[in-house]
């Protein structure tokens, strides 16, 4: 599922005057009059990583996907220039090739240097992340009926990683909202929500107690719904948002949120469909850059057996 | 064939007798409560009816009380979410009776205007918010086997509404942990598994990405439970907490959680129950209670609700009903809580939320009629 959504970026950025394929064999056939093929980024990660990698590999041969892969490993030496594991060369393939497949990594603990992740999100400028949660026919869970999109805002927000010990015993977290990232990410869920003929787009937020973060938010969501207008905007406040989830997912289409909201409803969602194994999700940066993921950690004890699902 | 047709007709009456519905609910005494001489006074408790549907379900605890002839009488107070303050009256009516029970209080949103529930918490340091989730027979849900106790902490963390503009379009607000704070909810989470036979608290937290808070949190929880050997801890993170939630919810028992993700979590275990109309909890500090709606106090429902007089008063009957037991009325609560259940069970009387088309004042008469 990953893949198709890479298969989606892939052929707008070859052609913009072909509208959005929707289904893998008119992707097929709109390629075969293509030059070259697409190269994209692959960081197959740790763990389990390398044998899905080497699937997603066979796969797309078999289904004959005009895609060049380029391996990019992290390294096992801190990089100056990037201040983590990731390369320099890393990076700036992906932001040369502007799609990518990356597979987990395992941020080694206690080395006192950022994640692996976050290297990634931050210099690419990852600022949303695109969970799409369907319900797999033929895998039946106590949830038939769940399709719905979470767009979260994927870099300020609760994850800002700004703490501090003000005396002994109280620590304060900083959440930063800013006008700006709200009003980038906003525009992406219309953006997508119009694109994909969905039809409503639900800001999720707090903005009964967290006024004037969530708040800011919510205004900026208003602003970009004007420009919308065929599409419905709502707001709904996080706690029946829960709620309304797991009673009656079929609610909900679009979602959109800022930072820690996302995080939680967009595995809230996974765990409708199926668990984690399941859920792939995409990165888009500023530029047109997407990459998409795994969502699930390396597990580094089930090397060995694995679920391919959510990548194909 | 006189003793055939008399064994045949017998068949359905023995049939009843033997499945009849409520015959697990009659409560059985084994051992006497012995109360102290006195203890039967009627005892005030502070009535807060608050907004939108509040009224009408507090009105509905007003009748059931009546009917059961409770030692409790209701000081009524009129307190609505778009007053700035709550009024010195009410809270000092709550610091005299030290018990409240209270409707919903509807914030504005964005308006300015802080939330009217956290105020009364943070002032009369409720710091301890309990919600119980968990199934009810009779009514169908798509997960079996919920009993889960939402721990949460009531009075700091990212509710501490210290919010600013650093410049324009960029806005910070903080999010406070203590030691202090942390500890005592911690405290609180195992004394109550304690007191209550639970076998397990979950700390629910979100360390890997807020290390320094969540950290702090975590560290409270992790000494408290080396002071409980009997009961086991162990901890997990947010998100993944949500998605066990919805796959298995019957590993969960008691879970403890800072302000934000307490909220969530209580929500999403009152969804996967049955919803927020029939979840019953309340905020308890060291000196006060103030018993509400189990989850989602803010939520007061729409104008529709309350046109139609439609809103569920199970929530807050069952809250009433610990509200009792907390008042050391254990008979009372039980009569309560059977009442409502039987009632729940029959699936005759059951408003829009849970699938049935019955009004409020339906389910209190059925409620009053099914006490015994």
């Amino acid at each position: 599922m990953a893949t198709h959504l890479l298969r989606r970026r892939v052929s707008q950025i070859l052609s913009q005057a072909i509208p959005c394929p929707t289904s893998p064999l008119s992707v097929g056939r709109a390629f075969s009059s293509a030059t070259a093929p697409i190269r994209a980024t692959l960081f197959p990660g740790d763990g389990i990583g390398p044998e899905i990698a080497e699937s997603v590999k066979q796969v797309f041969r078999g289904a004959e996907v005009p895609i060049e892969w380029e391996e990019h490993y992290v390294g096992d030496q801190i990089d100056p220039r990037t201040q983590s594991f990731l390369t320099w060369e890393s990076l700036e393939s992906v932001r040369k090739n502007r799609v990518g497949l990356k597979g987990p990594m395992a941020t080694p603990i206690g080395k006192g240097h950022r994640s692996l992740n976050l290297t990634l999100r931050k210099e690419l400028n990852l600022y949303a992340n695109v969970r799409p949660c369907y319900s797999l026919p033929g895998y039946k869970t106590r949830y038939d009926d769940v399709n719905l999109i979470t767009i979260r805002e994927n870099t300020e927000g609760e994850y800002s990683g700004l703490e501090h010990q003000v005396v002994r015993g109280v620590v304060e977290s900083l959440k930063i909202i800013t006008r700006q990232a709200s009003l980038r990410v906003a525009e992406y869920a219309f953006h997508y929500a119009k694109t994909h003929g969905r039809e409503r787009v639900s800001a999720i937020h707090k903005a009964n107690i967290m006024q004037k973060t969530d708040g800011l938010f919510l205004k900026c969501c208003r602003e970009v719904a004007e420009k919308y207008p065929e599409i419905t905007y709502e707001e709904v406040v996080i706690d029946n948002c829960c709620m309304m989830l797991v009673k009656n997912p079929a609610l909900f289409d679009v979602l959109v949120m800022p930072n820690l909201y996302g995080d939680i409803i967009s595995d809230l969602c996974a765990g409708l469909i199926g668990g984690l194994g399941l859920t792939p999700s995409c990165n888009i940066g500023e530029g047109g850059i997407a990459l998409a993921e795994a969502v699930h950690g390396s597990a580094p004890d089930i090397a060995g057996k694995v679920n391919l699902q959510i990548y194909l | 064939m006189f003793q055939g047709q008399m064994a045949r007709r017998s068949i359905p009456i023995l049939k009843q007798l033997f499945t009849s519905p409520s015959s697990h609910l009659t409560p059985t005494r084994s051992v006497t409560y012995m109360p102290r001489p006195g203890d039967g006074a009627p005892r005030p408790v502070t009535l807060i009816p608050g907004d939108a549907i509040g009224p009408l379900v507090t009105g509905a605890v007003e009748q059931v009380m009546q009917a059961m002839h409770a030692p409790v009488y209701f000081e009524r107070y009129e307190v609505h979410g778009d007053m700035k303050r709550v009024p010195q009256e009410v809270i000092d009516s709550i610091k005299k009776n030290k018990v409240c029970l209270k409707g919903g209080l509807a914030t504005p949103m964005g308006g300015g205007v802080s939330s009217l529930n956290v105020q009364l918490r943070k002032e009369l340091d409720l710091y301890a918010s309990l919600v119980n989730c968990f199934n009810l027979p009779g009514l169908p849900t798509r997960h079996e086997n919920v009993d889960i106790v939402v721990i949460r902490e009531n009075t700091e963390g990212e509710y501490s509404g210290l919010e600013h503009e650093v410049v324009p379009g960029v806005v910070e607000s903080l999010k406070v942990i203590t030691k202090f704070c942390s500890e005592r909810i911690a405290k609180y989470a195992f004394e109550y598994a304690y007191l209550n036979n639970r076998k397990k608290v979950t700390a629910v937290h979100k360390a890997n990405i807020m290390k320094l808070a969540d950290g702090l949190f975590l560290e409270s929880c992790r000494e408290v439970a080396t002071k409980y050997p009997g009961i086991k801890y162990n901890e997990i993170i947010v998100d993944n907490c949500c998605m066990q939630l919805v796959s298995k919810p019957e590993q969960f028992d008691v879970m403890v959680t800072p302000n934000l993700y307490g909220n969530l979590v209580a929500n999403t275990a009152a969804g996967i129950a049955g919803g927020t109309g029939v979840m019953p909890g309340g905020n308890v500090g060291a000196d006060h209670a103030v018993f509400e709606q189990g989850a989602s106090a803010g939520n007061v429902g729409n104008e529709k609700l309350v046109a139609q007089k439609t809103a569920n008063p199970v929530a807050l009957l069952l809250s009433s009903a610990m509200m009792l037991r907390h008042l050391q009325f254990p008979s009372f609560a039980d009569r309560l809580e059977t009442a409502v259940k039987r009632v729940i069970l029959d699936g005759k009387y059951r408003t829009k939320d849970l699938g049935g088309t019955s009004t409020t004042q339906e389910v209190v008469d059925a409620v009053i009629a099914a006490l015994d």
